[in-house]
């Protein structure tokens, strides 16, 4: 099997993470229950005549998609992978909103067109003319990770020498005040907002100007809360890592009532740097992709914000980086990156 | 031929059935499951023929045991009840005795419940279950639990190639030795979403479609549910299983040419079947049966016509659509085919493009028009969607 490099990340937040010239170093704070990503300006990316027609996730893959191939000189990938939980979510609104309130009458095909969840990808290889492998994975908080999984298989295999992959996933209007109106009858509920973005990357078989490695991604649907420190062993040991190997941990606590799997696993960590990010990007199915663009982060030597770090017992620099997600007790994720 | 992915199970909810023995008596028989739309009162029912599915939500909640506070979506109903039948086909009962997974594809997801309770959300606590089941993989997670499958689940959305690509996944993972066991498919139910948006693109059509007519007047959608358990030449060994059909070739390329349109020389779909063609290792006078994409637009099926005469040349084998028979069922269409290619190959028999009357100027291909026997080892399934992607399947006699 072939390795798996990891050669550009690029993220789109709602933190300064999209401008990493220089890399963050002021954390803003959301007390408001939802966030939106801090918007780059699309047209340096996209045509304004396209700009106006395409919803902010079409805007935000597109345009990191186009900064991750640039950072990588990829013009051309072997593959477009993308993850999405919601999808188009605000297009969707829009076709819904008018089938319902017009009683299916005098409707326009545009929003329809652009709800499906595949639009992101379909996008991006329209812009790019690219006829390559194209897909998208919709399953809920491991849309990212299962993008990522199919990315590696790619390249494990040989099937893709260089592959582009990404998840996105946007606020929308309605829908997602629904979810909080639910979230908000749960004790204790998510305390973090609910956010957007997008994150993505080139993957390659190739190790000249690779920022870290891809070492293993696992999805679980269901793990208990008695079995996850086993299956988080197992998983680090059928990748031959020691525990005491791991220099940072990134997971994606929420303040829910499900942060004990998190709680849980930190006490198998007693010498490793413990991060969160949901606290300042928000909430949403494709969030760890910014754990993906952190751990990369790390790996290639830069410095996160301090307010990102749970514990710190000052592990750098960084050679091994686990990223563990779940959302709800489900879907979960274990996502292990190394140095190159 | 590559014979290392073996399908050992299939099951099926369509139009033309509740299983893959009613599906079976339909194509040989030639009937068609369109209809008028009986299960959403939408404005649009007398205006429509639709494939859908006979039982109603209810009555699929007591054949699966259902608890009366489920929030089983439709699409998630279908789900459950297909793979239910490829399963107990497959003999699998016990998921923790090999690395099983779980591939679904869906277009719409939740939507079913979503429309009709969208307006109520914020005031009804009653309906309010439906907002959880509303993204595209919770009806995937429902179907697992159901099962107890909780390794490797994921869903796929590539729009009406979503099932084709579930399968394509399934058969790499088992072939790069990641899972023993996977069980593959799609499941998409009927909605007003997605009756008005294919309306409102004006390629609905007012009578039973005609895929590869000239005069061809748009498609007829349709809800369906259909999985394959797909299994290791290891599994099938140890177990002793019987192989109904292997997954011996498959290719996904883009047409990159516009989000909803294909180009006219069908360059996405001859990429993706040049590519299926070279991981099954078959040559294309191999193939004995084509079950076309022929959604019966004026746009794909010229598309798809020209893509057909590029990989065949002058040596096209017999082909058809089985759109006529189960509408367009969107992301559930790759796998309804799937099963549907592989009772060709196990009847030996080219199934009726119904409704066909009149060859297409610009090619004058000629699909079967009514049920034909023939030695069937091979069959090729082609699956397009939106956003440019062209799926090709190839499923080989064992």
């Amino acid at each position: 099997m072939k390795p798996c490099y990891i050669h550009s990340v690029v993220s789109i937040s709602a933190q300064e993470s999209f401008s990493e010239d220089v890399l963050f170093s002021e954390i803003k704070n959301y007390p408001e229950f939802k966030v939106s990503a801090i918007h780059p300006s699309y047209r340096d990316y996209i045509a304004p005549a396209q700009l106006r027609r395409m919803s902010p996730a079409v805007k935000m893959g597109v345009a990191a998609s186009k900064k991750a191939l640039e950072i990588s000189a990829v013009t051309q990938p072997d593959a477009i992978i993308t993850g999405t939980g919601l999808g188009c979510i605000a297009d969707t609104e829009t076709f819904l909103n008018t089938v319902i309130n017009q009683e299916e009458q005098f409707l326009t095909p545009t929003a329809f067109i652009q709800s499906t969840h595949n639009t992101v990808a379909g996008q991006i290889a329209l812009a790019l003319k690219c006829r390559a492998y194209n897909t998208t994975y919709v399953h809920g908080s491991v849309s990212f990770e299962s993008a990522l999984i199919d990315a590696q298989l790619q390249i494990e295999t040989e099937e893709a020498k260089q592959v582009l992959v990404g998840c996105v996933d946007e606020l929308g209007t309605k829908f997602v005040d629904y979810i909080h109106l639910v979230e908000q009858s749960q004790q204790p509920s998510i305390n973090v907002p609910l956010g957007e973005g997008a994150t993505f990357g080139v993957l390659s078989s190739k190790q000249k100007g690779a920022a870290a490695v891809l070492n293993a991604v696992e999805i679980n649907s269901k793990i208990t809360i008695d079995e996850i420190t086993t299956k988080i062993k197992a998983f680090l040991k059928q990748n031959q890592v020691a525990i005491d190997e791991v220099d940072a941990v990134i997971l994606g606590i929420n303040g829910d009532g499900f942060d004990i799997y998190y709680q849980t696993i930190t006490e198998l960590f007693v010498n490793s740097d413990i991060l969160q990010f949901k606290k300042y990007v928000g909430e949403f199915f494709s969030a760890s992709g910014f754990a993906f663009w952190m751990g990369t982060k790390l790996l290639s030597g830069k410095t996160l914000p301090e307010a990102f770090y749970v514990k710190k017992v000052d592990k750098e620099p960084y050679k091994t980086v686990l990223l563990y997600n779940q959302f709800k007790g489900s879907q979960h994720s274990f996502v292990l990156l190394s140095q190159c | 031929m590559n014979n290392e992915v073996a399908i050992t199970g299939m099951g099926i909810l369509s139009a033309i059935g509740n299983s893959v023995q009613e599906n079976r008596r339909a194509l040989l028989s030639s009937k068609s499951g369109l209809g008028t739309l009986k299960h959403i009162d939408s404005n649009h029912k007398n205006a429509i023929k639709v494939g859908e599915v006979s039982l109603t939500n209810s009555e699929i909640v007591k054949r699966l045991n259902l608890s009366e506070k489920n929030n089983f979506t439709r699409t998630a109903l279908l789900g459950t009840l297909a793979a239910k039948e490829a399963m107990q086909q497959a003999k699998v009962s016990n998921y923790s005795d090999y690395k099983t997974g779980f591939i679904s594809a869906t277009t719409v997801g939740g939507m079913d419940m979503t429309e009709n309770h969208w307006n109520q959300f914020a005031s009804n606590s009653e309906v309010q279950k439906y907002i959880s089941s509303h993204n595209a993989g919770d009806s995937t997670e429902k179907i697992a639990d159901y099962f107890g499958i909780t390794d490797y689940v994921t869903t796929i959305s590539t729009a009406c190639s979503s099932a084709a690509n579930a399968i394509m996944l399934g058969a790499r993972l088992l072939k790069a030795g990641k899972l023993d066991r996977v069980i593959v498919g799609g499941t998409d139910a009927l909605s007003k979403f997605t009756i008005n948006g294919f309306k409102s693109l004006m390629i609905l059509s007012e009578s039973n479609c005609k895929p590869f007519d000239a005069n061809r007047s748009g498609l007829n959608l349709g809800e369906a549910a259909a999985y394959l358990v797909l299994e290791s030449n290891k599994v099938v060994a140890e177990q002793n299983k019987k192989v109904l059909a292997y997954v011996s070739g498959y290719g996904n390329a883009n047409d990159a040419f516009h989000q909803t349109a294909s180009s006219k020389t069908g360059e996405g779909a001859f990429l993706a079947m040049e590519k299926a063609l070279k991981t099954a290792t078959l040559n294309a006078t191999q193939i004995s049966y084509i079950n076309a994409h022929g959604t019966a637009t004026q746009n794909n099926d010229l598309s798809e016509s020209v893509a057909l005469q590029r990989v065949f040349k002058e040596m096209i084998p017999s082909f058809s659509s089985t759109k006529p028979f189960t509408g367009h069922t969107l992301a559930a269409a790759g796998a309804v085919e799937a099963i549907l290619s592989i009772i060709a190959i196990q009847e030996n028999k080219v199934f009726a493009n119904l409704g066909f009357q009149n060859q297409m100027p610009e090619t004058g291909l000629y699909p079967v028009t009514q049920l034909e026997n023939k030695e069937i080892n091979h069959v090729l399934s082609n699956s397009f969607g939106f956003g440019g992607n062209c799926t090709s399947l190839i499923f080989s006699r064992p």
